[in-house]
C-alpha cells in the first residue's frame, strides 16, 4: 500500500472522489463568488453574466469607504457599531458564562444543575421564537432603540451554549487541583484567578470568539431592536439595501464582502479552537 | 456527604471546616448571580410576558382563520422533512467523502467550510441577486442562450420555497458534515481494515460497521438540526421576505410578519402555536445532553 500503483480500481475511487469534489466546490463557491463579482465589477457591466469582468475595478470599495451613496452615508459608524457589539457581547458573554461555568461546575453550587437545565432550556428554544417576546420586553425596559438592548439580547442567546462548553471542559479539570488550593489556604476568587482561568484559555477563546461572531452576524434581533441609522449595524444597513427595487447591488455587495470577511478570517485563524471546543460541544453522542 | 458532616460536627477544625465551606457556598452563590439575572430579567419576564399578550382565546381564532397561518404551517412542516433530511443525508455523504486522506481534499474541506463561517445575511442577499428576473446572473445566462425570458424564480410560491431550502441547506450543511466527521473520525479503523481483508464492498463497510457507529450521533443531529430549522428566519426572510404575497412564510418569520402589522396578540398566538412543536425536541435534547 506505500506504493501508489494505477491500477484500474485505484483510477476509479480517484475518479469518483473527483466527482464528489468538484461539484462540492461548484456548490460551495457560486454564491460567494457571485457576490465577489459583482464587488468588483463596474456598476453597467456587472449584470452580463460574465465570468470575469472585462474591466475588474475595486471603485465600488472606495466609494463604499467615502460613504458616497445614499444608502451608504453612515457606513462607518455602522461598521463600528457592528465592532462595538460583538466586541461587547463577547466580554459580557465571557464574564456571565465563566462565572456561572465555576460556580456549577468547581464551587459545586446548590442548584447547579438547575442553573444549567435552565440554560440548556434557552439555548434549545430557537432564537427567532424569543424575538418577538425580546422585542416587547425591551420596550417595556425603555431600551428600544438603545444598542444595549441588542448586546443584552445577544448576551443572553450566546451564555447558555459558553455556560455549557465551559461546564463540560472545566468538569474535566482534576479536582485534587481545587483540593489542594483549598488545603493551602486560597480564596474561591484566588483558585477562579490562579488556577481555573490559565487552565480554561482554549475554551475561553473558543466561547469568546463564538458569542463574538454570534452578535456581529445577527440580522433578526438588530433589525427588531434597533431602528435609527446612527446606531444600526452593518447586518441591518445590509438589509435595508432591500427597500428599494433599484438598489445599487455592485455597492451591496462591495459592503456585503466587507462585512463577510473579518468573521470568516476569525472562523479561519480560531478553527483550531473552534472545531475542538465547539464541534465536539455540540453534539455529544 | 452525610458522614463527613456527622464526623466533622463538634471538632474545632470542623467548624472552620464549615466556615470555610461556607464561603465556599456563598462565592459559588455569588458567581451564579449574573447569569441567574440575565435569566430572570431577560428570558423569564419575556417568555411570561408573552405568554399574558397571547392569552386572548380571540387570537387563537384569528390566527386560524388566517390563511396565511395555515400555508405558514404547512411550510415549516414541508421545510423540516425535505430540507432536513436533503441536508443530513447530504452531510452523511460527505463525510464519507472528508474523512478521505487526499491532499486536495483537504483544500476542498476548508473551502467547503466557508457558508457556516461567513455571516448569513450577504450571501443570501448574493442568491437572491442570482435569481432577479430580469437582471440576475441566471435568467441573462438563460436570455443569451436560448433568447427566451427565464422564470420568475422567487415569484412561484413553490420554487420560491425550495430556494429557501436550499439556502438553508448550503448555510448549514458544512456544520453538519463536519460533526458527522467528526463521529466517523471516532471509528477505530481496524475494523474497516479487517472487513477489507474479509472482502466486505464499501456498501457492507457502511452498513455494518460505519452506519451502527454513526446512527445515535446522527438521530441527535436531526433532532437539533429541527430545531434549529424551526428558527431559521434569515433564509426565507431574507430570500423570500415571505412573497409572493405571504405564500412562503414560515412559523419562524410569521410572528415578525404579525409585529410588523401591529398584530401583537397574533404574533404571540402564533409562537404559543409552534410550542407543541418545539418543546418535544427541546426535552428530547436536554434529556440528551444532560445525561
Amino acid at each position: 500500500m506505500s506504493k501508489k500503483t494505477w491500477t484500474l480500481k485505484n483510477v476509479t475511487t480517484e475518479a469518483k472522489l473527483l466527482l464528489i469534489g468538484i461539484p462540492v466546490l461548484l456548490w460551495t463557491l457560486i454564491p460567494v463568488y457571485h457576490m465577489v463579482l459583482f464587488a468588483i465589477s463596474p456598476k453597467d457591466s456587472a449584470t452580463s453574466g460574465k465570468l470575469w469582468p472585462d474591466h475588474p475595478t475595486l471603485a465600488n470599495f472606495s466609494t463604499v469607504f467615502q460613504q458616497k451613496h445614499f444608502y451608504l452615508n453612515h457606513f462607518w459608524v455602522q461598521l463600528g457599531n457592528s465592532l462595538f457589539i460583538a466586541v461587547a457581547v463577547g466580554v459580557l458573554t465571557l464574564f456571565v458564562a465563566t462565572t456561572a461555568a465555576f460556580a456549577i461546575s468547581r464551587l459545586r453550587v446548590p442548584g447547579g444543575r438547575t442553573v444549567m437545565n435552565m440554560a440548556l432550556f434557552t439555548y434549545f428554544i430557537p432564537a427567532a421564537f424569543l424575538a418577538v417576546p425580546m422585542y416587547k420586553t425591551m420596550g417595556n425596559y425603555g431600551l428600544l432603540n438603545s444598542q444595549w438592548a441588542l448586546i443584552l439580547a445577544m448576551v443572553t442567546i450566546a451564555s447558555p451554549y459558553c455556560i455549557w462548553v465551559l461546564k463540560q471542559a472545566s468538569d474535566k479539570l482534576p479536582y485534587e487541583l481545587d483540593e489542594a488550593a483549598r488545603m493551602d489556604g486560597a480564596s474561591p476568587l484566588q483558585l477562579f484567578r490562579l488556577v481555573y482561568l490559565p487552565l480554561m484559555v482554549p475554551s475561553l477563546v473558543a466561547v469568546g470568539t463564538y458569542a463574538l461572531l454570534l452578535a456581529w452576524n445577527e440580522y433578526l434581533y438588530a433589525f427588531l431592536l434597533l431602528s435609527n441609522d446612527q446606531q444600526i449595524t452593518l447586518a441591518v444597513a445590509l438589509g435595508n439595501f432591500l427597500a428599494a427595487d433599484d438598489s445599487p447591488w455592485e455597492l451591496l455587495m462591495a459592503t456585503g464582502l466587507i462585512y463577510a470577511l473579518p468573521p470568516a478570517a476569525i472562523y479561519y485563524a480560531f478553527k483550531r479552537y473552534m472545531v475542538g471546543g465547539l464541534t465536539a460541544g455540540a453534539v455529544k453522542s | 456527604m452525610t458522614t463527613a458532616v456527622a464526623a466533622g460536627t463538634g471538632t474545632a477544625t470542623g467548624a472552620s471546616l464549615t466556615r470555610r465551606h461556607g464561603r465556599w457556598e456563598f462565592w459559588g452563590r455569588v458567581m451564579v448571580v449574573p447569569y441567574l439575572l440575565i435569566f430572570l430579567v431577560f428570558v423569564v419576564y419575556p417568555v411570561c410576558y408573552g405568554l399574558w399578550l397571547a392569552r386572548h382565546p380571540q387570537s387563537y381564532v384569528h390566527l386560524v382563520e388566517d390563511p396565511i397561518f395555515f400555508r405558514s404551517v404547512v411550510n415549516t412542516v414541508i421545510f423540516l422533512v425535505v430540507a432536513i433530511n436533503i441536508k443530513m443525508i447530504a452531510a452523511l455523504v460527505l463525510s464519507g467523502f472528508f474523512v478521505k486522506t487526499r491532499w486536495w481534499i483537504k483544500i476542498v474541506a476548508a473551502i467547503f467550510i466557508l457558508p457556516w463561517a461567513m455571516p448569513s445575511i450577504p450571501t443570501i442577499l448574493s442568491v437572491r441577486f442570482m435569481l432577479n428576473p430580469e437582471w440576475g446572473v441566471i435568467n441573462s445566462t438563460i436570455f443569451r442562450l436560448t433568447g427566451a425570458d427565464g422564470p420568475n424564480w422567487l415569484n412561484d410560491p413553490t420554487l420560491a420555497l425550495c430556494f429557501a431550502m436550499l439556502m438553508h441547506v448550503w448555510k448549514s450543511l458544512p456544520f453538519w458534515t463536519l460533526i458527522l466527521v467528526a463521529g466517523r473520525l471516532a471509528i477505530p479503523a481496524e475494523q474497516y481494515e479487517a472487513a477489507s481483508v474479509d472482502g466486505a464492498t464499501s456498501w457492507q463497510k457502511f452498513k455494518f460497521i460505519s452506519w451502527p457507529a454513526l446512527k445515535t450521533l446522527y438521530l441527535t443531529s436531526t433532532i437539533l438540526s429541527m430545531i434549529w430549522t424551526l428558527g431559521d428566519f434569515n433564509s426565507v426572510y431574507l430570500l423570500t421576505g415571505g412573497g409572493p404575497a405571504d405564500l412562503t412564510h414560515v412559523l419562524a418569520t410569521l410572528g415578525i410578519r404579525y409585529l410588523r402589522l401591529d398584530q401583537v396578540d397574533l404574533s404571540m398566538a402564533s409562537i404559543v402555536v409552534a410550542m407543541p412543536l418545539v418543546l418535544p425536541l427541546v426535552y428530547f435534547m436536554m434529556k440528551r445532553l444532560s445525561k
